[in-house]
């Protein structure tokens, strides 16, 4: 049995006018179907670019990003994406913008099915009666809510989410964690989430991932011990103050900050 | 007051308001029609040339509206170019800045000598020539300032770029694209009585302006002016409504 998302070695450089720009050096990230990852980062330290990975829309320079088992040569349809901006089509409906992966994904459903489809999911991340609202009457949070559906409505084995909830409040963005074990429960897939918010990685996560800082390699893995659902008193327990501190320390040797483990602390 | 109402209502109080002053303004300075007709001196020049104002708008409007067209295809299919490759991009520019420099009223001669008779053509291909270049630009940059996220929502789904341009790239372009065609209608007109006036063959109102300028029928010549503003106005707000229907999304 292969593990859904599987990356080896993989190292990766942009070209500039100034030369290469190494992006990423020895990523390696293991994801049974099912899990969730959290991958966490300095800024600018690659995590965007594992994102287009995964997703097929961009080739590594050296190393394998695999699908169950499946080398990723191209964007699949399997795989379904949201950003920090949700990027919904102004000219269209919520609806018709959750549905907007089935008109180009191949698929049998009858229209009223996609509908359904559509409607049944909108109504899990709690916007039920903003079907035929358009994107401009909604709140930052509920368009990123639409957004999540539409990542959605093609039933993906992948979700990859990059940074979807970066640019809510506080109160909106716990919120929409809720939203999301609400929706971990209800739909199949298998997420890797981009965040900088190590309270959103412990409370979302199953694996939390340290990137290190430009070049990115896989620093360190989390396991969290509590997967499956979770209640926001969680993050308040003496385990997660923990994983939080040890995740803190990995962030700054990842940043400079500290030296590394095994050093001298 | 209904808003529907009031929409009528209010455009037109502005251009009584508007056609009072104008004859206070002449009333008061004691102007000869010839110095500056009065709109009292248009009714007359209207009645009398009924027939002419009839004949001469409709040439100069559907020569008007097809030059406009051809702009539309023509710029959108440079605009669409450009937006696309940054190569075809740098190299366009300044050829297209350098021909929408050279002043069309210089043109107007190169092209009637160009084809000499084709009265009709000539000026459809002044009016397209004068219109096209905003259309291209805001087409360029609606498509080159797609924010790449929308691409990449839908080419991780494995859509095309057709796919793309159908579904994102030309819906997002519209209230650009209609921002541009609102002044190329006006750029049209100009470019149509452009080449009536500059290279008069009796057709259009350009000629009838022409006729006036020539009889010393001072009333006439504004009556011609006050009657392109006319054409100018209604196909404005053709697009208007095209706008509404089309990109009425657009606004907030």
């Amino acid at each position: 049995m292969y593990p859904m998302i599987k990356i080896e070695g993989v190292r990766h450089a942009y070209k500039t006018p100034s030369g290469p720009l190494p992006v990423l050096d020895g990523l390696e990230l293991s994801l049974e179907e099912g899990g969730f990852v959290a991958v966490v980062g300095p800024s600018g330290c690659g995590k965007s670019t594992l994102t287009r990975l995964v997703s097929g829309l961009m080739k590594p320079d050296e190393g394998k990003v695999m699908l169950h088992g499946e080398i990723v040569a191209g964007p699949r349809s399997t795989v379904g994406m949201a950003f920090q901006n949700p990027v919904l089509l102004e000219w269209r409906s919520i609806l018709k913008n959750v549905m907007l992966p089935l008109e180009i994904v191949p698929n049998k459903m009858t229209k009223a099915e996609k509908e359904d489809r559509a409607r049944y999911l909108l109504a899990l991340v709690g916007l039920e009666g903003f079907e035929d609202k358009r994107p401009s009457e909604l709140s930052g949070g509920m368009r990123q809510r639409a957004s999540l559906c539409r990542a959605l409505v093609h039933k993906p084995e992948v979700l990859i989410l990059d940074e979807p909830f970066g640019a809510l409040d506080a109160f909106t963005r716990e919120d929409l964690w809720q939203t999301m074990h609400k929706v971990k429960e209800n739909e199949p897939f298998t997420g890797v989430l981009i965040t900088h918010d190590l309270r959103e990685a412990i409370f979302l996560g199953d694996q939390v991932i340290v990137l290190s800082g430009r070049p990115a390699r896989t620093q360190y893995v989390l396991d969290v011990p509590n997967t499956g659902p979770r209640d926001l008193e969680h993050l308040y327990t003496p385990e997660a103050a923990e994983m939080l501190a040890i995740l803190r320390h990995q962030i700054e040797i990842a940043q400079g900050r500290a030296p590394a483990d095994g050093e001298a602390a | 007051m209904g808003e529907k109402l009031q929409k009528v209502l209010v455009p037109t109080a502005a251009m009584l308001i508007f056609l009072l002053l104008w004859e206070a303004i002449v009333w008061a300075a004691g102007w000869p029609n010839y110095k500056m007709a009065s709109p009292s001196d248009l009714l007359p020049a209207y009645a009398k040339h009924w027939d002419l104002f009839v004949k001469m708008s409709w040439q100069t409007l559907w020569r008007t509206v097809v030059g406009l067209i051809l702009a539309v295809i023509v710029g959108t299919g440079i605009g669409m170019i450009m937006g696309f490759s940054r190569l075809m991009r740098d190299a366009l520019y300044p050829l297209l800045v350098g021909f929408n420099a050279i002043p069309k009223a210089t043109v107007v001669p190169i092209v009637a000598l160009m084809f000499v008779g084709a009265h009709d053509f000539n000026t459809v291909l002044i009016a397209f020539m004068i219109s096209f270049f905003p259309i291209a630009v805001s087409v360029s940059i609606g498509l080159s300032t797609l924010e790449p996220e929308y691409r990449d929502i839908l080419r991780s789904l494995g859509a095309s770029q057709a796919t793309i341009f159908w579904k994102i790239a030309l819906p997002k372009t519209l209230p650009e694209f209609f921002g541009a065609l609102k002044v190329a209608v006006t750029l049209a007109f100009i470019g149509t009585n452009l080449m009536e006036i500059v290279s008069p063959h009796g057709r259009g109102l350009g000629a009838l302006f022409d006729s006036g300028k020539t009889n010393s029928d001072y009333p006439l010549m504004f009556a011609v002016l006050i009657a392109l503003a006319a054409l100018g106005i209604v196909l404005y707000y053709v697009v208007v409504a095209m706008e509404k229907t089309f990109a009425g999304w657009a606004e907030r």
